[in-house]
């Protein structure tokens, strides 16, 4: 077991992480790597891995047979080409599936077991000290002010979550807010109905091998009518070499309740690529609303391609039930290569799909990223915004599905999608598939490309500000729809984020 | 990627009994080399991500599909249009039904006749501009087309024509299987206009291929003709010199099905390539797709993509457009529209506008919208006394507007006009 469910802790991410990425220099700021003893699993994947990955988290006997025809699957499907983007073919059977730090092999009680490399390596990522005094188990702690909002987080380090804060305090309103392995554990009937449901194990070939070895992830369980106290969110850090990170988020909210959840990650500088394909599931309930937001950072590799990590992700949220709500907002910075397409099954009638996204591609980066929106309802609503950016010799491109089924009547979506060129070695593209099949649904589809306007960049010049200063404020004007789609803090970490990925692009 | 067995079946089934017809070494050549990219590219299925909303199986099988005689009480298209009328019945040129191919500035010539013949300059166009638009996405019907094309027509424009051409399409056969290829080079500073009318066939395959010179202008009007029961697949391949024109407006009426492919490449600076079209269809057993490939490959290139289509009854209408802008090709002014009016909640609209740019000062867009007719604009007609089938006719005809803007000759756009509202009376 590898949650620390006996310690709490204060705070996010928030001013900490804005400061940290405001400092940044230019290069890659959470490159570093943390020395640290780890425990692997054989490298490669095969049913004995996946047993030993699921005796590792002490799962029932149902997990693991799960797991495995999820595997017998897997073996059976091809990698998918379709998108736009190349790389080195992956051996499935080079990479560590799992891998802990040695210290997390007992469950530690208190900070005092919690090794202090680990939490140290949180603190150099800018997660806040107070929340170590909690996580340190000091009394009174949690009663402390926080400053400015509150934050729960769950910490994923390689395969384990190290710790999950502010859970007795979430409890205080029903709310579940584990690990996914504390979850099977503590929670499994709820594990049992949702799981899979919106991504079954034999969606895509990530997913089917995600379904197979994840170790980890984040649970969220939101009962009917509660408004989640704080915003939960999810730090995942990749640290191992040669390690996959694959990890399963399961979010439930129950009938009219609401949450917002954050999402961030980092990992080191290496010079081969790393494999990171996670799932994430969120099922809406009847006038529930849940706003997922992202701030993708993994290490993009350097300027000639080397290194970075390959991205291939599935997120989906099942709008169940009447007047349920879906926000996706991400922005998408690191990655070497992105795969990853947050989409909105709109089910239940009058139920709402939101798609937010910024992706920013530089040096040798390529992101193939979009959504789909699915109306099957009556009455439902959906709206794509989406900004591509493409500098140096990155290739960016929008993949997206609307779908209005023929019982979809009345419903209504709008996309946009804008890319934007900086430099000429570097690549826009939009594949949208539009498929209508009532007549009483309208739908729009608009899409622009076009370069750093000119004009634009000699007024900010004329004003003093340099020119990778002005690229980057014009960058934040064109992307001024998604950033404000942002819970604030993100907005403020996204936005110098925005700045930086971009530096060294313009000259 | 290893093929999948269903494909090598379909296309060896396809190609078992089949004859090349034999000509000069280079026809001769050409057509072997095309019957081996069949082989290699294999003929599509459904399951292909190009094939994705259009089921091809009808266009691959052995035999034909059957598909009823029409009679129409209409006069024929560009009656009054003076013209050099081509004839083909069933996929077979009608010399008497034909006028002498002699006009003014044009080279005209029977298909078999130029293949037969050892040095042509029709060497350099037939099955070599299909080849080229082999890449980046397979098209082995124009393969099969090359390889397989029993008739058709070559012209040479060495100057400004003073009439269109018109390529008359008759159908008199319910299992005809008809495939003609025709080949087109416009000289340089030469202009042409070419018309095609007419159903043509039950199943018909039909390749054009296009090469404009600099400062030429290439003209396209087509309809296709009112058959409930006709199945095509038709091609264009068209390269495109500097400072050159080409334009191509096709309007469809009903049939099974229809796949027009048309897959341009602007090679030489400030060219200009225009396609549009108009799709009407009324019943389920209506798929029209319209799929559009426009490459950029020089500076200071203009293309638009205007397409519009109405649907009922469970009509189902496809448009896969795409923009491809290649490095260098900067100033690349690139616009596509596709839209739908759907008239009835069982007609569908399935579209893939696509954009893939790789070069930084451009502008380039793409809209695509479906939706139904506009409840305010109806009742405002409506409220000023314009009764509401005819208000329904009128709105319809607005949302066409755009793309039947495409065809500059007023003349032949007014002809095709009045056939629309001919059949939004019929349909009703």
């Amino acid at each position: 077991m590898t949650a620390l469910d006996t310690v709490e802790v204060k705070e996010g991410v928030d001013q900490e992480t804005v400061d940290a990425v405001k400092e940044l220099s230019g290069n890659y700021k959470y490159g570093w790597n943390t020395e640290i003893e780890m425990e692997y699993a054989p490298k490669g994947v095969n049913p004995d891995i996946v047993r030993l990955i699921s005796s590792k988290n002490k799962e029932p006997e149902w997990m693991t047979e799960w797991r495995l025809s999820a595997f017998t699957r897997w073996e059976k499907m091809d990698e998918p080409t379709w998108a736009m983007v190349n790389y080195p073919d992956i051996d499935f059977q080079d990479i560590y599936y799992y891998a802990r730090p040695k210290s997390m092999e007992e469950k530690p009680k208190s900070l005092d077991d919690v090794d202090p490399k680990l939490l140290a390596t949180y603190e150099k990522l800018g997660i806040p000290l107070k929340e170590q005094m909690i996580l340190a188990g000091v009394e009174g702690a949690e009663d402390a002010p926080a400053e400015g909002r509150k934050v729960a987080v769950d910490a994923v380090f390689d395969s384990v979550s190290v710790g999950t804060t502010f859970q007795k305090e979430l409890e205080k309103a029903g709310v579940i807010f584990c690990s996914i392995s504390e979850a099977i554990e503590k929670h499994p009937e709820l594990v049992k109905k949702y799981l899979g449901t919106v991504v079954p194990p034999s969606d895509n070939f990530y997913a089917t091998l995600n379904s197979a070895v994840f170790s980890d992830g984040s649970f969220v369980y939101i009962p009917p009518g509660v408004r989640c106290p704080m915003e939960l969110s999810t730090y995942f850090r990749i640290n191992a070499e040669n390690t996959g990170q694959f990890e399963r988020t399961l979010i439930i909210a129950d009938k009219g309740s609401y949450v917002s959840y954050l999402e961030g990650c980092t990992a080191p500088k290496r010079d081969t690529a790393q494999l990171h394909a996670a799932v994430v599931e969120i099922i809406v309930e009847e006038d529930a609303e849940v706003k997922y937001s992202t701030v993708q950072n993994w290490y993009p590799g350097d300027e000639d391609g080397k290194g970075g990590i390959y991205n291939f992700v599935t997120k989906r949220a099942d709008c169940r039930g009447d007047r349920s709500k879906v926000m996706w907002t991400q922005v998408e910075t690191g990655s070497a290569v992105t795969w990853k397409y947050p989409s909105c099954i709109l089910r239940g009638d009058d139920s709402q799909g939101e798609f937010y996204s910024i992706a920013i591609a530089n040096n040798m980066q390529q992101a193939d990223t979009g959504t789909k929106m699915i109306h099957l309802g009556k009455n439902t609503k959906s709206r794509i915004v989406s900004k591509g950016i493409s500098a140096g010799k990155a290739q960016n491109t929008y993949r997206g599905l609307v779908s209005m089924h023929p019982k979809a009547t009345k419903s209504r979506n709008y996309t946009q999608c804008d890319s934007l060129l900086i430099g000429d070695k570097c690549g826009a593209h939009t594949v949208p598939y539009i498929e209508v099949k009532n007549n009483s649904s309208r739908v729009e589809h608009e899409a622009t490309t076009s370069k750093v306007d000119d004009d634009q960049l000699f007024y900010c010049r004329s004003r003093g500000m340099d020119e990778e200063e002005a690229v980057a404020l014009v960058v934040n004007g064109f992307c001024k729809e998604v950033l404000q789609a942002l819970p604030m803090e993100f907005a403020m970490e996204a936005q110098a984020l925005v700045a930086i990925s971009l530096e060294g692009s313009v000259g | 990627m290893a093929l999948a067995q269903l494909k090598i079946d379909t296309t060896e089934a396809r190609l078992a009994d089949v004859d090349l017809p034999q000509g000069a070494a280079w026809g001769n050549a050409a057509r072997a080399d095309a019957l081996a990219r069949v082989r290699l590219m294999a003929l599509p299925t459904k399951r292909d991500e190009y094939w994705k909303y259009t089921d091809p199986t009808s266009l691959t099988a052995v035999d034909a599909p059957e598909a009823a005689l029409f009679a129409s009480d209409e006069a024929p298209l560009f009656d009054a249009v003076d013209r050099v009328k081509i004839v083909f019945v069933d996929g077979v040129f009608d010399a008497d039904a034909s006028d002498d191919l002699e006009a003014t500035g044009l080279e005209i010539e029977r298909l078999s006749d130029a293949m037969a013949t050892d040095i042509h300059w029709a060497k350099d166009i037939y099955g070599v501009l299909e080849a080229h638009g082999q890449k980046p996405v397979a098209r082995p019907l124009a393969a099969l087309n090359t390889a397989l094309a029993t008739d058709g027509v070559v012209i040479r424009v060495t100057g400004k024509a003073t009439k269109p051409v018109n390529f008359i399409y008759l159908h008199n056969d319910t299992t005809s299987d008809a495939i003609l290829h025709n080949v087109v080079k416009v000289e340089a500073g030469a202009e042409m206009t070419l018309l095609e009318t007419g159903p043509a066939a039950a199943r018909f395959s039909k390749l054009l291929e296009v090469e404009v010179a600099e400062g030429g202008k290439f003209n396209h009007v087509r309809a296709q003709g009112r058959d409930h029961e006709r199945r095509a697949v038709t091609h264009c391949f068209a390269r495109i010199a500097a400072d050159s024109v080409f334009k191509s407006f096709t309007l469809t009426f009903n049939g099974v099905l229809t796949r027009n492919e048309c897959v341009l490449e602007l090679v030489g600076d400030d060219a200009v390539a225009h396609v549009a079209g108009v799709c009407v269809g009324d019943g389920k057993d209506f798929h029209h797709d319209d799929t559009v490939f426009i490459t950029h490959d020089a500076l200071n290139g203009e293309s638009r993509q205007v397409f519009k289509k109405v649907l009922r009854n469970g009509a189902t209408g496809v448009f896969q457009g795409k923009i491809l802008v290649k490095e260098g090709a900067q100033k690349t002014d690139g616009y596509q529209i596709s839209q739908s009016l759907l008239l009835d909640d069982d007609s569908q609209f399935l579209a893939k506008p696509e954009l893939e740019i790789y070069a930084d000062d451009v502008a380039c867009s793409h809209g695509s919208t479906s939706g139904a007719i506009d409840e305010t604009a109806l009742f405002y007609l409506r409220s000023r006394g314009v009764p509401h089938d005819e208000a329904r006719n009128l709105l319809t005809l607005s949302f066409l507007a755009e793309a039947l803007e495409e065809i500059e000759d007023e003349t032949l756009a007014e002809d095709l006009r009045d056939r629309l509202e001919g059949w939004l009376a019929r349909h009703r």
